[in-house]
């Protein structure tokens, strides 16, 4: 394992502004992905104090919703290919919906393809119940996980 | 002897270093005393001192020499001889090299500096001397602050007051100085320190000068604080602002032009920076600098510092918005303090510099690409980013440059305008031949040519307007390219195009056409003629584009901006052609039915154009007027016609009355209108019923509402004088009999068409003026009380105006011969009403087996009718509102009778009038009384839109809620824990919900703990009918006004189990969205009260979230994760735990 940082000098794009919805009573109200994109952008990289947003981790574009089938694919981009934060990104998002999504919608997530050296085994990595609960009894990965999401360093 | 040895002991006080700052404050403020009283001399006060200043202890020499000095400092009013003055000065001036006790020192030197040529002041030679001795002796940078700060003060002023004297210190003076404020840092220190720097520049301005030699060291020293960061506090105990030192700084570095080789590079180096505050100074520092350096300095830097503007503005300048037609700045851009600096020093290097920067423009090459590719700019749309960037920095800066000066102006129009107008195939050769030619079509109208044509009329006619000068160069170019441009800016929009232009094209078309319009007449380089077509051009869309709803509104828009201009100029030849052109036309369409122009949109058009001035407006009164009755002649006839006099109502009352109201005056058209509609109203009667469209009485009632109450007291006499007359001659009311009669209900058997004069006769009731004269008061109010019985609410709202307006015995109202408040309280509570008691409506005509009673009677349902009581009920609430916002006394009573009503089950004892038990039983149990009856309060409590305001001159006591609210807490809580049916308790809360809900916030606050449970009971209570869901919403908003005030906390944290258990209920309260996120958001306030009091009903809350993250609603669900997150990090301040 390498010491040090995997990605010493990621690229820092700047946020995206907010976009305000407009509160009009007959606009859809079903979720859509910049619902989901709204409350991940925000999610800290676990190396740099830089949000997923502002490293191009996540855009709008990489989430896609199917409101009638409860289906949510996120897929992101981690900075290099041979990343080995990208199992803890996805946990992050995993962790982030489960709590602030109804239960019913069936979340995947994935790093897009051609992205990481290993994409295979990440994504299976990121979509097995049994690892992810294993994961997140680890204090060590809980307590990174926690950072990531409640930072205020943003 | 004795003043000495007290003289001793302020002295040892003031010197031991260990007694308190107060304590040695009051015996330093004991010496001055006696010193300005003569008690004591200074000279005594030096010996006394003699051993303290001389000792060899450094602590008490530094603490006696300050005494002297803090002394000194509080006797500056008090007259010295030159003499003494001399000898303190040479003291003083030698201890500042005693740099243990140079605070004295300094004090001392910046007291006698100070002084006043009335109290004897310094010399200049001992001016001179401290300088020196200051120079000399003093490191400044190796002081403390508050020292630092003292020698800064005492070189200011030695700078200020006694150039002279310092000036001859020359070199050592300049040294000294630079040495001083080398890398200085405190803000406060700063400020005295440039000022001193710009002191410097004056004392020595000669261009060759000694300063000449030492500007390069002076600026080094400044050129590290540009541009100011400053990362202080603002509320720190330094009052200094970034601004100040900005400000301060930018007169130190344009002081002298001996900087200039020095400042400018500087200057433009930090104009690329890519910090904004960087930006901006040094944009302002460049306009001062410029300035004040002069045009021959600045020229050689002149491209320099052109090509860095265009970048800025490059960057800078946002999109446009073309929608915004005011045409004062050209194209309407978003505010940027960049780019508003930028501009700004252009125009200041315009002004200066002329022909240099002139050239400079006009030669630039991204300029002339831009003026020859103009005819490849088609369109808005077709243009490329990165060109309409270009496009729209380019558009500015010709603004600017011909706004700036004549000579520039004319520099452009010759060269750019000409050039231009050649691109397109228009030389100034063939102008005449072209003259009458449409040789535009809307194919080959360039977007770029208009968006610039646009820029720089719009630069030239705000130069035109300072300009004296009439027959310039670019005056006449323009006169004789007048028709092109017409003809130009006409074309984008030809009604009957088949292609329909973008947005942006449009907005351009009509801007330009307005700015052309918008030229001053007396300087008008653009014939008459073309104002008129531009009016007629502008007119035809109104009439014929109202299907293009973007072309429509900007050509309206652009006719009132034009309109309103003409009228604030006084330019009386265009006003006339306004007038036949534009108003008149628009009056024509009214009247116009076989145009296609959609009635709204014509009515619109009317209000627009009548609010260009107030002549037009009277104008366009005296057209709807016309409009309104012949429309209302009609009614009968023609049902169309009663919907468009609904509308002229509605636009007369929405829109013309407050325009006028605002602007003055015309108070005669109003009344005249007003009476007017009376009369109509009068003669509609004589046909058939013209009420049955509601719609129609409503604007009527509206309409003679808003202008009654726009209306002075003598004008609102005539008004009631007439509708007086209507009423009394039109219907069958018997008004003068109705007062010896007795009130039977069943005698007026009101026809649809009586009841609609009495509504219109109500509205102007309820906005009169208190002093207004009211005739027959007594009869009005007999037959407003029988009206009311009918159901008629606005008679009942009437009624309530009236009590609330009358004036009382006590104020003499006998003696003004006005109809006293008492008697028509008493007309209105005692006056029987005659029932039979077989038929309730009919009159009885025998007393033997009829029964009487008064209003309040009917309140309480005695006489058995539901219906009748409920309209007794609102209408007891109207005069009871009205009887509140005065304050008076009755409405204690009145309340009491509703709080009755309310109870009324607990009466099941009183003896009915007869009828049969099983319907008896059944009229018991009926709410809807009951349910009245708790609305009341609402009506008592609430602000009325439509009577009983400010707008129609009611009479409001100040803090009247607040006072109802006291007295009625305690009743309605007695009430509530003593009743014993669940139906009486669940309509008192109903009436109490009310109450809270309309009472100002504040107040609630207070009370919060009596009230909370209360509170809590009423929203469990109100979930249980959909109908209520919006006192239900206006309860929860009064809870969450509880718990975000400081005040009402402690009533939660005691009730805060109780409340979440409430909030958990609504939070899928399904009847309305508000409800829910309210309810949310009440749970995320509950969240931030003591940790150990809501840590147990954490749970509880996090179980009831989960629902609500899958609400049909997007705020909802928004609201539920800040919930949940919040909730959920209670634990402890990190992690959380779910």
């Amino acid at each position: 394992m390498t010491l040090g940082l995997i990605n010493a000098n990621p690229v820092v794009h700047a946020k995206k502004e907010r976009i305000v919805r407009s509160e009009e009573p007959h606009t859809d109200n079903v979720i859509d992905p910049l619902d989901i994109y709204d409350f991940v952008r925000d999610i800290r990289d676990p190396e740099h104090p830089y949000s997923l947003e502002q490293l191009s981790v996540l855009s709008e574009e990489s989430i896609t919703v199917d409101d009638k089938l409860g289906l949510i694919l996120i897929t992101f981009t981690p900075t290099v290919r041979h990343c080995s934060m990208a199992t803890v990104i996805g946990l992050c998002l995993r962790v982030k919906l489960k709590h602030y999504f109804p239960p019913h919608y069936k979340v995947d997530i994935k790093v897009s393809p051609g992205s990481h050296a290993s994409e295979e085994s990440v994504n299976k990595q990121l979509n097995d119940k049994e690892r992810i609960a294993a994961a997140l009894e680890n204090p060590n990965l809980r307590q990174l996980v926690d950072e990531c999401l409640y930072s205020n360093e943003l | 002897m004795a003043e000495t040895t007290q003289l001793t002991r302020h002295i040892e006080s003031y010197v031991d270093s260990s007694s308190t700052p107060t304590h040695q404050a009051t015996s330093l403020d004991a010496i001055g005393l006696l010193i300005k009283t003569n008690a004591l001399t200074l000279e005594a006060l030096v010996r006394e001192l003699d051993m303290y200043l001389t000792s060899t202890d450094t602590v008490i020499r530094a603490r006696g020499i300050l005494l002297l000095a803090e002394v000194l400092t509080r006797i500056c009013s008090k007259p010295l001889d030159s003499e003494t003055i001399h000898s303190l000065v040479g003291f003083f001036k030698e201890r500042l090299a005693d740099w243990k006790a140079v605070r004295g020192a300094l004090v001392g030197c910046l007291a006698l500096i100070r002084r006043k040529s009335v109290a004897g002041m310094v010399t200049g030679s001992d001016a001179k001397a401290i300088a020196q001795s200051f120079l000399q002796y003093l490191q400044v940078q190796s002081l403390g602050h508050y020292d630092r700060k003292l020698c800064f003060e005492l070189l200011d002023f030695l700078l200020e007051h006694h150039a002279d004297a310092v000036a001859s210190l020359e070199e050592d003076l300049i040294y000294g100085i630079c040495e001083a404020i080398d890398a200085e840092k405190d803000p406060e220190c700063l400020m005295l320190a440039f000022h001193i720097v710009e002191s410097l520049a004056r004392l020595y301005p000669d261009p060759s000068g000694l300063l000449a030699s030492f500007a390069s060291d002076v600026f080094d020293i400044l050129a590290p604080y540009f541009p100011i960061h400053f990362t202080h506090p603002s509320s720190g105990d330094t009052h200094v602002q970034r601004d100040d030192l900005s400000k301060i700084l930018m007169s130190a570095f344009s002081s002298t032009p001996l900087f200039e080789p020095f400042v400018i590079p500087l200057l433009l180096e930090k104009l690329s920076s890519s910090l904004h505050s960087a930006k901006i100074d040094s944009l302002q520092y460049l306009r001062v600098c410029s300035s004040k350096y002069g045009a021959e300095r600045i020229a050689k830097y002149a491209g320099a510092i052109w090509s860095s503007l265009k970048d800025t503005l490059y960057t800078y300048l946002a999109e446009p918005d073309l929608s915004f037609t005011l045409p004062i700045n050209g194209i309407g851009f978003p505010e940027n303090e960049v780019v508003i600096e930028a501009l700004s020093l252009l125009q200041q290097l315009i002004v200066q510099n002329n022909s240099q920067l002139v050239s400079l423009i006009i030669d630039d090459e991204d300029v002339n690409f831009i003026i020859n590719s103009i005819a490849s700019y088609e369109t808005y749309d077709t243009i490329s980013v990165q060109e309409k960037k270009k496009l729209h920095a380019i558009g500015r800066i010709l603004y600017i440059t011909v706004k700036a000066s004549i000579s520039s102006c004319n520099a452009v129009f010759q060269s750019l305008f000409l050039r231009m107008m050649d691109n397109l195939g228009i030389p100034v050769s063939n102008i005449d031949g072209l003259q009458n030619s449409a040789i535009f079509t809307s194919q080959n109208v360039k977007f770029g040519f208009l968006y610039l044509c646009i820029e720089l009329l719009a630069g030239s006619r705000e130069l035109v307007v300072l300009s004296e000068e009439k027959r310039e160069t670019y005056c006449t170019l323009l006169h004789s390219y007048s028709t092109v441009l017409f003809n130009a800016f006409d074309s984008v929009l030809d009604v009957s195009a088949d292609r329909c232009l973008p947005g942006p094209d449009i907005h351009i078309g009509v801007k330009g056409l307005q700015i052309l319009a918008m030229f001053h007449l007396d300087v008008f380089p653009i014939p008459k003629s073309t104002f008129e077509n531009i009016l007629k051009k502008f007119m035809s869309i109104i009439i014929e584009g109202f299907n293009r709803t973007v072309l429509w509104n900007a050509a309206l828009k652009a006719l009132f901006h034009i309109g309103s201009f003409v009228q604030n100029f006084s330019e009386s030849e265009k006003a006339m052609s306004y007038r036949s052109f534009v108003v008149d036309k628009t009056m024509e369409l009214l009247s116009l039915d076989d145009i296609a122009l959609p009635f709204s949109l014509k009515v619109e058009a009317l209000s627009d154009i009548g609010m260009t001035g107030m002549k037009n407006m009277l104008t366009i009164l005296q057209g709807l007027e016309g409009a309104l009755f012949a429309n209302l002649s009609e009614v009968h006839r023609n049902l169309k016609s009663s919907e468009i006099a609904a509308q002229l109502l509605e636009c007369y009352s929405c829109k013309l009355l407050p325009w006028i109201h605002e602007n003055g005056g015309a108070e005669e058209s109003i009344v005249q209108f007003t009476v007017e509609i009376w009369s109509q109203a009068g003669n509609c009667m004589d046909f058939n019923s013209p009420f049955e469209e509601k719609g129609l009485l409503d604007s009527m009632m509206k309409a003679l509402k808003v202008s009654v109450g726009c209306c002075s007291v003598e004008s609102q006499n005539a008004i009631i004088q007439k509708a007086y007359s209507i009423l009394s001659s039109h219907t069958k009311f018997q008004l003068n009999d109705v007062g010896r009669l007795p009130l039977t209900p069943g005698a007026y058997d009101i026809s649809p068409r009586d009841e609609g004069i009495l509504l219109l006769f109500a509205s102007v009731i309820i906005a009169l003026r208190p002093k207004t004269h009211i005739p027959n008061i007594g009869g009005l109010l007999q037959l407003f009380i029988i009206t009311l019985l009918k159901g008629v609410v606005p008679v009942a709202q009437a009624l309530g105006s009236m009590v609330n307006k009358l004036i009382p015995k006590s104020n003499g109202a006998e003696k003004s011969g006005e109809f006293p408040l008492e008697e028509a309280l008493d007309i209105i509570f005692n006056t029987k009403i005659w029932f039979s008691s077989t038929d309730m409506l009919q009159r009885c005509n025998g007393s033997s087996n009829g029964s009487e009673m008064v209003l309040t009677d009917l309140c309480l349902g005695i006489t058995n009718d539901r219906l009748l009581q409920t309209n007794a009920i609102c209408g007891l609430a109207w005069i009871g509102k009205g009887l509140l916002l005065r304050g008076h006394e009755k409405i204690k009573d009145i309340t009491m009778i509703f709080i009755e009503c309310l109870m009324s089950d607990r009466k099941s004892s009183l003896p009915l009038i007869e009828g049969s038990l099983a319907s008896t039983e059944e009229q018991k149990s009926d709410p809807l009384p009951r349910k009245c009856a708790a609305d009341a309060f609402h009506i008592l409590m609430s602000d009325a839109e439509v009577c009983l305001n400010r707008k129609f001159h009611a009479t409001i006591r100040p803090l009247y809620k607040q006072r109802f609210f006291s007295t009625i807490l305690p009743i309605f809580q007695q009430l509530i824990t003593r009743s014993d049916s669940p139906l009486s308790r669940s309509f008192l809360y109903r009436a109490f919900a009310h109450v809270m809900s309309d009472t100002p916030l504040i107040v609630i606050v207070n009370e919060a703990k009596k009230l909370i449970p209360v509170l809590l009971d009423c929203l469990s209570l109100l979930t249980e009918d959909i109908e209520d869901k919006d006192i239900l919403y206006g309860l929860l908003l009064v809870l969450s006004g509880i718990l975000t005030e400081k005040n009402g906390q402690e009533a939660v944290i005691e009730n805060a189990h109780i409340i979440i258990n409430c909030l958990i209920k609504l939070v899928d309260y399904p009847q309305k969205t508000l409800v829910r996120e309210t309810a949310i958001q009440c749970l995320v306030a509950l969240s931030m009260l003591p940790h150990a009091r809501i840590y147990p009903l954490r749970t509880q809350v996090l179980r009831a979230i989960p629902k609500c993250l899958d609400d049909t609603k997007r705020s909802v669900r928004r609201e539920a994760v800040k919930c949940r997150q919040a909730w959920a990090s209670i634990t402890s301040s990190r992690s959380l735990r779910f």
